[in-house]
């Protein structure tokens, strides 16, 4: 347990900075992803990220040594370099975007490759560590280090403030940000550079592979919990700051393990929790609900049927027994079915058989009303033929509200048959 | 040419001719990306079977990674079709998540594993030479990663010799293949085999992420030549051979890595064949 006192009350300085760095990264680098995965082009900031190492290199070469501000600058013009290309790629040289993208990756990563290894083949004493922006290097940050990363974190943070409206409209509807005269170009502009320079701060942290994960992640978890955008911005930066601290604490308890790669393991966690429990969109949410929706149609169509059945013979108070219920449902199915019927007070036992109740009867009713409502709607305002609305009337008869039902008594000034020349139960 | 630089640039033409091929149906089905995944996330599969057999080639190690490659396809899969998560994202995410898997299982298995990240990342092709087979009695019979290569390429000609038909109309035309009776899912997944299949006989030689680079890159130039398929996957085929020889000078040259140098020789080929198309059209429109 001393490790964990140890690990967040910070007393140690390299904990502190490394922490802090992660999450500020993790965060900052999440909110501009948000923007990249709206406009669906998470997978450009991929591209960007490996197109850094030849910037890398050439800032090394040129500086002659490890300098920071000549390694960012050299990473920034190459990931500049690389995103541009992607846009006008597919526009010259007939190539769909993803190939555009994964050629203008691996090209520039390549050429990183080259220059770094003729770098270090070149015996310059200088280029120790130079690998490092490969997996990061985030176990390793430093006081100037945090500096520089707080600073970026900030900008990115602010311009997203400051132009929050602007790029909202660009990432959801662009057509629309033209026609009433934004400087859309200008905007994509401002993008292209806040993701560069979001993954130029990443790769610090967890290498030009990973970096992607701090861009798609967070934000894919974050659309899982809600529909506004401001809501998503702030859950994104939580996610991924989150996972920063995850990462650094994982690194502090086994110090040999690299920080990066588990930034981005507990960033999938929480994404892949997000998609399977988050309520609303959640794959076990949507399960849910198609379930409650299946059943709730097995029951309304058996209590059709047992309706109909006594329509038919004119005789309400008869029993039924499984067997002679045409309803299509496997019988184990078909047996669930009834006795959550009976549970609900829709039916009773009686025997072998079973029959409906007063509210049994009420229901299966209105359903059938409902179902030939519609179908008299389909025939006279859609005008198609008797033959073809049967279909149509089974799914729309489960989800016709009180109030659509009234309207379509009205509109039809309350029919007496249907186009089948059934007549039309009321109450 | 000396006998290393051959055995050099004849591995580096395999791995390429096998990557071309393969990525001129994948360019076409707009799944780029999709072996850039499985090229990523196939480091935890072999991993794992380095770990189980303790083997540094051969069958467990392209039987275990294979298996991961597809789980990637499926595990996109998953997240696109039932978790509804955006194709994009859901490429991003699950490789991403493999690969790191992959390095800290290499982390943590530092003892045991004779492999480390960056020889993943990119290869080294310069020390094919250095592994050869060696038969029982002795024999030299040539640098490993060339057989492994070599026996993929065998594959690959088979399958697309027998079925080019049905992959070529499931890759244009999904809908018509489909209604001509192809199981276009099962030709699918037959892709992305023979991707996973590739991409781990290649990735010794020349790293995850050079594999997508002999993927793309090649068939997109013989894409800005020719519009006809067939010429297309002979063109792709041809450009990749181009791209060994040439990655080898260069890299020779510069005293770097091979695999780094052929990235860039096949970006430097792109480049002109697109440059070439350019000019002829505008011949053509003058």
């Amino acid at each position: 347990m001393d490790g964990w006192l140890d690990f967040f009350t910070f007393r140690d300085a390299n904990v502190r900075y490394v922490t802090l760095g992660a999450m500020l990264l993790g965060g900052s680098v999440a909110v501009v992803g948000v923007f990249g995965y709206l406009r669906k082009r998470s997978l450009a900031g991929d591209a960007v990220a490996h197109a850094m190492l030849p910037g890398i290199c050439l800032g090394f070469l040129l500086a002659g040594q490890k300098s920071l501000p000549w390694l960012v600058g050299g990473a920034f013009a190459s990931g500049w370099l690389a995103l541009l290309t992607i846009d006008w790629l597919p526009r010259q040289a007939r190539l769909k975007e993803d190939t555009a993208i994964g050629l203008v990756m691996s090209v520039f990563f390549g050429a990183g490759i080259l220059l770094l290894t003729a770098i270090q083949h070149g015996g310059n004493a200088a280029q120790v560590g130079l690998e490092d922006f490969l997996f990061g290097r985030a176990a390793a940050l430093v006081g100037s280090d945090l500096g520089l990363l707080s600073g970026l974190a900030v900008t990115l943070l602010l311009v997203v403030v400051v132009f929050y409206k602007e790029l909202a409209l660009l990432s959801f509807d662009a057509a629309y940000a033209r026609a009433v005269g934004f400087p859309v170009r200008g905007l994509e502009f401002l993008l292209t550079t806040l993701t560069v320079l979001a993954v130029v701060a990443g790769i610090q942290a967890v290498g030009v592979v990973l970096t992607a994960a701090l861009l798609v992640t967070p934000a894919a978890a974050a659309r899982f919990w809600t529909h506004r955008l401001p809501l998503m911005l702030a859950l994104a930066a939580g996610l991924g700051a989150f996972s920063g601290l995850a990462g650094a604490w994982v690194s502090y308890v086994a110090p040999a393990m690299p920080t990066g790669p588990w930034i981005v393991l507990a960033a999938s966690a929480l994404a892949l929790g997000s998609f399977l429990l988050a309520p609303g969109q959640g794959l076990l949410a949507r399960w849910w609900r198609q379930r409650a929706h299946r059943r709730k149609f097995a029951e309304e169509n058996l209590l059709k049927l047992l309706y109909k059945m006594g329509e038919r013979r004119q005789d309400h108070d008869r029993a039924y027994q499984p067997a002679d219920l045409p309803t299509g449902q496997a019988p184990a199915q078909l047996a669930a079915t009834l006795r959550r019927l009976r549970a609900e007070g829709y039916l009773t036992r009686r025997g072998p058989g079973w029959q409906l109740t007063p509210e049994g009867y009420e229901r299966g009713r209105r359903i059938t009303r409902l179902h030939r409502l519609w179908e008299l709607y389909l025939t006279e305002y859609l005008r198609l033929a008797p033959d073809h609305v049967h279909d149509d009337a089974e799914t729309m008869e489960h989800i016709i509200t009180p109030e659509i039902e009234q309207e379509l008594e009205k509109r039809l000034r309350r029919p007496e048959f249907d186009p089948h020349q059934n007549r039309i139960p009321y109450d | 040419m000396d006998s290393y630089a051959f055995q050099i640039v004849l591995c580096g033409a395999l791995v390429a001719v096998n990557c071309s091929l393969l990525g001129s149906f994948l360019i076409l089905r707009g799944q780029a990306l999709v072996a850039d995944a499985i090229s990523h996330s196939v480091l935890p599969g072999i991993v794992a079977a380095f770990l189980f057999s303790g083997a540094r080639a051969g069958g467990p190690l392209l039987v275990g990674a294979g298996a991961v490659g597809l789980l990637t396809t499926l595990g996109i899969e998953f997240l696109h079709r039932r978790a509804k998560v955006q194709s994009d994202a859901a490429i991003g995410i699950t490789f991403t998540a493999l690969f790191a898997l992959g390095v800290v299982l290499v982390t943590a298995l530092a003892g045991q594993v004779d492999l480390d990240q960056d020889c993943v990342l990119y290869g080294e092709l310069a020390y094919v030479p250095l592994d050869p087979w060696l038969t029982a009695n002795g024999w030299d019979l040539g640098p490993r990663a060339a057989w492994t290569s070599g026996f993929c390429l065998v594959v690959l000609l088979v399958v697309i010799g027998l079925f080019f038909k049905q992959l070529y109309l499931t890759s244009f035309d999904p809908a018509y293949a489909a209604s001509l009776g192809l199981a276009t899912g099962v030709w699918h997944y037959v892709l992305m085999g023979l991707t996973s299949l590739v991409t781990v006989a290649s990735f010794e030689a020349v790293g995850a992420i050079l594999v997508v680079a002999l993927m793309v890159a090649p068939p997109a130039t013989a894409f800005q030549l020719t519009r006809r398929f067939r010429a297309m996957l002979g063109l792709a085929a041809a450009v990749g051979v181009l791209t060994a020889v040439g990655g080898y000078v260069l890299a020779a040259a510069l005293d770097a890595s091979v695999a780094g140098a052929m990235a860039v020789v096949a970006g430097a080929l792109f480049v002109a064949a697109w440059a070439w198309g350019k000019w002829r059209t505008a011949l053509a429109g003058a």
